[in-house]
């Protein structure tokens, strides 16, 4: 037997330690995996020749792999948008102006519409490859996760605490510099949640990404998304049933490899005075972080990534710019303005003409009654999931104990794609001669409202114990107690959770109100289905009247509804 | 002959209003550091300090008037000058070491360097053994001590401290300040001059060569004291005792009466940051033994632990409701303000109510015009808006909330925050 004493000290240090060895395979198999997927990414392909779906579950790893590599490259790209976004937004102030409400145009778009739009010029940048369509794909899906958090590291850019700001101005900090010292760590732990969010977001989409059946075109990348429209088109439950599990598994892998590591990472950027106890743990970042060689590795990267900082450093006596803020002249404001109104209505005009072309003014007003119907379906709804999460929520987080795990289950359960439910309900609906109008509603609220329930749980272990006690000290009781104390201490949370769900629903409504299973399709009177109905068949027309509609209800919501209650919760309840 | 390191020629500082209007913070202020001083600036909240501070550094520029850095204009932070901030800002994320290298990373020194001088700025400030802790482990005044490492470790030549040692607890500010003025005397550092932003009056006379009275609306520098006496100085000495007292006398030297008159009558007169309890606490206190209606500012600056900051808005509040007089450094309890003393609450308010109404003119006016309105509320914006011509917006907050307090505890008037309206209170009050 060797004993370690005897053997030179070269050796006894370089090989690394024990997590060294039981990392490395790991590490190897995900690198080798990324690889084959990347590889099998790129096939010569034909426009019209179908992609062999198969319904066998051990397929179902294979297209595991395709599709979380997908979500991977969408979250990626994503992220870099969101930098770009951000960066610009803060940096230059014009394009301030037009940024902001660009970005909340494109959130009220609705993911299909995209896929509608940009499927065919994919698929001409890359001819005779099937890396066109995993565009359009990855596009799709980027769609539904870069405006979540575009928006979050736009607002953290903009609260950086003055102190901070300052020291980094005295100091000289280059852009560079600034940037990776001081902005990204500060929108960090955001920034990740809302990754997370978005994440969850993404999985919903994953179906009718990966199915694209848009302008009667029905291509079918290998992936999860495609196996469930498979098995959906040809009624096999049992299908259903391994794609459920093969998900989950998935959603799992993801939270605990990534998600996970990197929350628990991100605690030392929370920007908090004093250390707190409520700390994430990983496994796996604590297994890295007693790793030796891998160790190393990560602080060799970092030692490449400070050299950097020293690049666009100022020279010697090189003035760099004040903190005063630049006042642009009034009358550039008003012609930039001016601008951008013009362009606006221009674009308007023109797309009034084309949807003109082929559409009457009654059917457009048939339309808006549609939008009619789909906004009373998610308000009614969100009411109803309001009266049953929220005291559930509120007790959940008065209750530590509970609160942790509760928290990631709801939270699991907001990952959860709730699509894969639909053909249950379909087959419900069929069999007990249920009204679809109304019955069909229920499915748009089945994953938004998990975000209500988690923001409840949120906002409520956020109340302060001392106020807790002074509650209970009062004698506080009954609807007094939840009139008084509970519900304006919740306020802001469950406003949060239900911009959120709300938004989720609209664009779930596309997916929800036309469903099928099998040869029996299901719609409800309402403008998703409206959507849903002319998107399958190419009418480009009526798809743009549906799309617009979709975009002016969910932004007026916003706007006069959603923008003025969360203002009303931050100014007149703010509990800190 | 001693250099100059910073010069202030005429400067000007003004900012804009909601309505556009351009309110002067600085006007006119003429400032020299010369090597080898450490020069110390005292003024009330709100008088423009901090903003000249920040103009030094480089992080505003100036509207007019010029300033310069070793005879070369400012026109964005220069290598030279560098700060240590009241609030520490200490990057959370970074190790007390790469706090401290933040500054070096800038410059472009190599890693190897970078090192050696981190770590020998953090030995001479006293934190060897925690260059991998993080700010969040720390208590106050080893953040600050990484702060000031921070400043020092790039060499500079002018060291600006904004109120550094405030947010400190009196021992350890002590503590932090002795080893400053250590570092200073002994030459360890090749800085060459120290400015202190403090509202600390006794740190200010311990530390300082030059001791500069600012006076607010408009900011400019009103009074000089230069002190000849070396460091280390002795807190107990007579000496300094009586330089603590000269600086209260100019601190709290009036203008000239006429045009203090019309000042006071204006609305927009800045009212003293004072709260209704630390008034009538300190009025209580200067009625009763040992002081018995006459105290040497220094004295109750001490035996109420407040610092010049928060002590001179009192007595300037005490003095305006005319329940005190302030002069030569003492404040004096008034026949009316006896009275008050020995009146119980409810007659106290009455007399508060009253003084409000013969003194103030803003809150005079609000009550006027509700009197004049046929359902006796009007919104506050109303006179938010009057305000704007001569005050900033921070400014007319402050003002409005200070009003709004005393006129509550005068029971000259009710404010419903909910709905921003102010209106008459619910019985009628006779005066």
């Amino acid at each position: 037997m060797i004993r370690f004493q005897s053997l030179p000290r070269q050796i006894v240090s370089y090989a690394g330690n024990r997590w060294d060895w039981a990392l490395l395979p790991f590490v190897l198999a995900i690198l080798a995996l990324l690889a084959w997927g990347g590889n099998q990414m790129s096939t010569p392909y034909q426009v019209g020749v179908a992609l062999p779906i198969s319904l066998d579950p051990i397929m179902l790893p294979y297209y595991l792999l395709r599709t979380t590599l997908r979500m991977c490259i969408a979250m990626i790209v994503s992220l870099l948008f969101a930098c770009i976004f951000a960066v610009l937004a803060t940096k230059i102030k014009l394009a301030e102006r037009i940024l902001l409400p660009l970005l909340d145009i494109l959130q009220s778009i609705p993911v299909l519409g995209f896929l509608l739009i940009t499927t065919t010029g994919f698929i001409a940048l890359f001819p005779g490859n099937l890396l066109g369509v995993e565009c359009a794909a990855i596009f799709a899906i980027f769609t539904s996760q870069a405006w979540n958090m575009a928006f979050s590291l736009y607002q953290s850019l903009r609260t950086i605490p003055l102190d901070l700001a300052e020291a980094a101005c005295v100091f000289r900090l280059s852009g560079w510099q600034r940037f990776w010292r001081l902005e990204l760590p500060f929108a960090m732990p955001n920034l990740l949640w809302n990754m997370m969010m978005s994440m969850s977001g993404g999985w919903f989409f994953v179906v009718a990404s990966e199915a694209i059946s848009v302008a009667n075109q029905n291509i079918r990348l290998p992936g999860i998304g495609s196996y469930i429209a498979l098995a959906i088109d040809l009624h096999n439950l049992q299908a259903i049933v391994w794609a459920i599990v093969t998900m989950a598994v998935g959603i799992l892998i993801y939270d605990q490899c990534i998600f996970r590591p990197l929350l628990a990472w991100a605690d030392k950027f929370r920007f908090e005075e004093t250390s707190g106890n409520n700390a994430q743990s990983s496994w796996l970042l604590s297994w890295l972080r007693r790793t030796d060689h891998f160790q190393k590795l990560g602080r060799i990267a970092g030692k490449y990534m400070v050299a950097t900082f020293s690049w666009f450093r100022h020279k010697k006596t090189y003035p760099i710019e004040s903190m005063d803020e630049k006042v642009i002249s009034p009358r550039l404001v008003y012609l930039f303005d001016g601008l951008i109104l013009l362009v606006a209505l221009l674009i308007s005009w023109q797309l009034i003409r084309f949807i003109l072309h082929a559409v009457t003014w009654s059917e457009i007003l048939h339309v808006f009654i549609l939008g009619c119907y789909t906004m009373t379906r998610v308000m009614v709804l969100i009411v109803i999931a309001t009266l049953l999460w929220v005291p559930i929520g509120v007790w959940i987080g008065l209750n530590p104990n509970w609160a942790d795990r509760l928290q990631a289950i709801a939270q699991f359960m907001a990952a959860f794609p709730a699509n894969l439910m639909f053909p249950l309900m379909v087959i419900c609906i069929v069999h007990f001669e249920l009204n679809p109008n109304i019955w069909l509603s229920p499915l748009m609220i089945l994953g938004t409202q998990w975000y209500l329930l988690f923001n409840v749980i949120a906002g409520a272990a956020a109340i302060p114990t001392e106020l807790r006690y002074a509650a209970k000290n009062t004698g506080l009781r009954g609807w007094l107690k939840w009139k008084r104390y509970l519900l304006p201490a919740i306020f802001p949370s469950f406003i949060t959770g239900a911009i959120t769900a709300s938004g989720g629903s609209w664009n779930a409504s596309i997916v929800a109100e036309y469903t099928h299973w099998g040869q029996t399709t299901l719609q409800a009177e309402g403008l998703g289905s409206y959507i849903a109905h002319m998107t399958a068949v190419g009418d480009f027309h009526r798809s743009a009247l549906g799309i617009g509609v979709m975009c002016l209800f969910v932004m007026g919501l916003n706007c006069f509804v959603w923008r003025k209650l969360y203002q009303l919760s931050v100014e007149r309840i703010r509990l800190s | 002959m001693s250099q100059t390191l910073i010069e202030l020629k005429n400067v000007g500082k003004s900012f804009r209003s909601v309505d556009g209007t351009a309110h002067s913070v600085l006007d006119g202020v003429n400032f020299v550091l010369k090597e080898g001083e450490i020069i110390a600036l005292l003024g009330q909240s709100g008088s423009g300090k901090s903003t000249m501070l920040r103009i030094m550094a480089g992080l505003i520029k100036a509207d007019h008037g010029e300033i310069y850095y070793r005879d070369q204009p400012i026109v964005g932070p220069v290598n030279g000058v560098r700060m240590v901030f009241q609030s520490f800002a200490l990057f959370p994320w970074l190790t007390v070491q790469q706090n401290v290298e933040l500054g070096l990373e800038a410059i472009g020194l190599s890693q190897k360097e970078r090192i050696e001088r981190a770590e020998s700025a953090i030995e001479m400030i006293g934190l060897s053994g925690f260059e991998g802790a993080l700010p969040r482990e720390l208590s106050g005044g080893m953040r600050q001590r990484v702060g000031i490492a921070r400043a020092l470790v790039v060499q500079p030549d002018v060291l600006l401290m904004d109120e550094a040692f405030s947010a400190l607890d009196i021992l350890t500010g002590e503590q932090l300040r002795n080893d400053v003025l250590e570092l200073w005397d002994k030459g360890d550092t090749p800085m060459k001059g120290i400015l202190v932003v403090s509202h600390n009056i006794e740190e200010a006379v311990l530390m300082a060569d030059r001791v500069l009275i600012f006076a607010s609306d408009p900011g400019k520098i009103r009074d000089e004291l230069t002190i000849f006496k070396s460091r280390p100085r002795d807190a107990d000495s007579q000496e300094v005792r009586l330089l603590i007292d000269k600086v209260y006398e100019m601190m709290t030297a009036k203008a000239p009466s006429a045009s203090r008159a019309m000042m006071n009558k204006q609305l927009g007169y800045r009212l003293p940051d004072a709260d209704i309890n630390r008034m009538e606490g300190m009025i209580d206190l200067l009625a009763e033994s040992p002081f018995n209606g006459r105290a040497d500012l220094p004295k109750i600056a001490e035996e109420t632990e407040l610092t010049g900051d928060e002590l001179l808005p009192l007595t300037d509040a005490l003095q305006l409701l005319g329940l005190a007089n302030v002069s030569h450094g003492d404040i004096v309890i008034s026949a009316l303000g006896r009275r008050y003393v020995q009146a119980p609450n409810a007659d106290r308010q009455i007399i508060f109510g009253r003084q409000l109404l013969a003194n103030i003119p803003l809150i005079t006016h609000i009550r006027q015009c509700l009197t004049h309105e046929d359902s006796g509320e009007l919104p506050l914006d109303q006179f938010r808006r009057l305000l704007y011509e001569s005050l900033s917006e921070d400014e007319i907050e402050r003002v409005l909330n200070i009003a709004i307090e005393w006129g509550r505890y005068g029971e000259i008037f009710e404010y419903d925050y909910r709905t921003g309206i102010i209106s008459l209170p619910e019985q009628n009050l006779s005066g």
